[in-house]
């Protein structure tokens, strides 16, 4: 049974980057529904820290749509209601030794290179900016264009602007396709929805998506969890993390892997991470990836030592090989597109992704090269 | 005479004992809350919000609404819902979620 009043483009998943792409296709006059089986920000978008950062990347396609995202946000921000929660803060990158300062200034200078604003902070001025950072420390960088963003709330605010029809609880059971192939639309439980486009903004659950349609995306879950501290006053000026995580995030590695990543909130909680495991789907609490990043924080700001950690949250980091998104028309089923497999940075790279994913729908030209991210690289077949 | 929840329950505690609030004495029973013991005084309010200052004091009365946060014997942020009256316990007033000093 077709409901009525087809819209132009269907978007899988309303996270973050399904909310991206709906403002901004809605923006360019496309008329879009969203679908999601779960509630808005229901998957990795609500289990995330909010991180839109530019600091943690090297240079590269992901810092080319990291630094574009960056100044897409400042534009969103502006427009959405306060509770979006965004708040320009500025990284500040730390090294615990003169090594790793130099390896950390090495990486700055050649972020520099590609439009990164990055400002070495040496070791007798890093309280200045942190009072609560520990001593001993050999220096930083600041990263005034990283910032943050409520996750869940920004996701929310961004779908309600873009006025797209939002169907939650509502899960995609097939990818209906014409004659010769060509995406038709979805069937949900609801009933089937039809339109000529359908983006695959499923997050860590897009290979599933994909394979609905007949593509190949092979999206991995990366789990990661967030510890959660009672609620403070501003304790944490910055997102403040040790360089190390720098060289976790680009691993291949399956193992559990932590560093210190600290940050508040305009709510009051510290948020704790990051650890980095490749486990499936399991959700279950590791008590060991929680006392690292507990041992990680407080060595970071021993103060944190003595408030309480309240809850913790787990998600799963949407990971493609090449810890590369997919972003754009898949190559062999006319008329789907994806943006997917953000790892993650998903809520830093949503604007981008979006803004690109509305012109390919229009024909437009994307605000950047989109080879890189190109969905077929998996496959052998390019679009 | 006004029934109260002790005449109610046919409770025969044992003798009552003191503890403070904000310097000032106030009766507690054996097995009473903190949050019964002010409430039997009078004291509705032990806290304030951390943004606009507003008075708090018990709203669930059962641990799940985190309102009644009060600083007992020097230590912040205990649910004054849950905690039983000790003789000499020194409740006072918390501001906020009580970490004022750490804020930079």
């Amino acid at each position: 049974m077709p409901l009525s009043n087809s819209p132009d483009v269907i978007v899988v998943g309303a996270g973050v980057v399904g909310a991206a792409c709906a403002y901004y296709a809605a923006r360019s006059g496309l008329s879009v529904t969203v679908v999601d089986r779960g509630p808005v920000a229901g998957g990795t978008t609500g289990a995330g820290e909010g991180n839109l950062l530019v600091s943690d990347k090297e240079p590269g396609p992901e810092l080319d749509l990291a630094l574009l995202s960056t100044r897409l946000w400042r534009d969103l921000a502006a427009g959405l209601p306060d509770g979006a929660e965004y708040e320009a803060k500025g990284g500040l990158v730390v090294a615990r030794d003169a090594a790793r300062m130099t390896a950390l200034r090495a990486f700055a200078r050649s972020q520099t290179a590609a439009g990164v604003t990055a400002q070495e902070v040496p070791a007798d001025a890093l309280h200045d900016l942190e009072p609560h950072l520990a001593p001993g420390l050999a220096g930083g960088f600041l990263y005034p264009q990283d910032a943050q963003v409520q996750p869940a709330l920004a996701a929310a605010h961004l779908l309600r602007a873009s006025g797209a029809r939002v169907r939650t609880g509502q899960e995609v059971t097939a990818v209906l396709t014409g004659a010769s192939g060509e995406v038709r639309g979805v069937r949900t439980r609801a009933g089937d929805l039809h339109a000529p486009y359908v983006v695959n903004a499923a997050g860590t659950w897009g290979g599933e998506v994909a394979r609905l349609a007949g593509a190949h995306l092979p999206v991995l879950p990366r789990r990661g969890f967030v510890l959660v501290t009672e609620p403070l006053p501003r304790v944490v000026r910055h997102k403040v993390y040790a360089a190390d995580y720098v060289a976790d995030v680009a691993s291949g590695s399956a193992a559990l892997q932590t560093s210190a990543v600290v940050e508040g909130t305009p709510a009051g909680p510290v948020l704790i991470g990051a650890s980095r495991e490749r486990v499936g789907f399991d959700r279950t609490l590791s008590v060991e990836a929680l006392r690292r990043l507990a041992a990680g924080a407080t060595e970071l700001f021993p103060v944190l030592a003595g408030v309480r950690a309240l809850r913790t949250y787990a998600g799963f980091r949407p990971y493609l090989p090449d810890h590369l998104p997919a972003v754009g028309a898949d190559p062999s089923v006319p008329g789907l597109l994806h943006a997917c497999g953000h790892e993650g940075a998903g809520i830093g790279l949503a604007p981008a992704t979006g803004l690109a994913v509305a012109r390919v729908l229009t024909g437009d030209e994307p605000p950047l090269d989109l080879r890189p991210f190109d969905p077929g690289r998996f496959t052998g077949v390019t679009a | 005479m006004a029934r109260t929840p002790a005449d109610l329950a046919g409770a025969e505690p044992d003798p009552p004992f003191e503890i403070t609030f904000d310097g000032r004495p106030v009766p507690a029973l054996p097995g009473q809350t903190i949050a019964a013991a002010l409430w039997g005084a009078g004291i509705l309010a032990w806290r304030t919000t951390r943004r606009t200052g507003r008075p708090r004091g018990a709203f669930c009365g059962i641990g799940q609404c985190f309102d009644c946060l009060a600083t007992v014997n020097g230590e912040r942020n205990r649910r004054a819902c849950l905690t039983p009256a000790r003789p000499g316990d020194t409740v006072t007033t918390q501001e906020g979620h009580g970490h004022d000093r750490l804020a930079v």
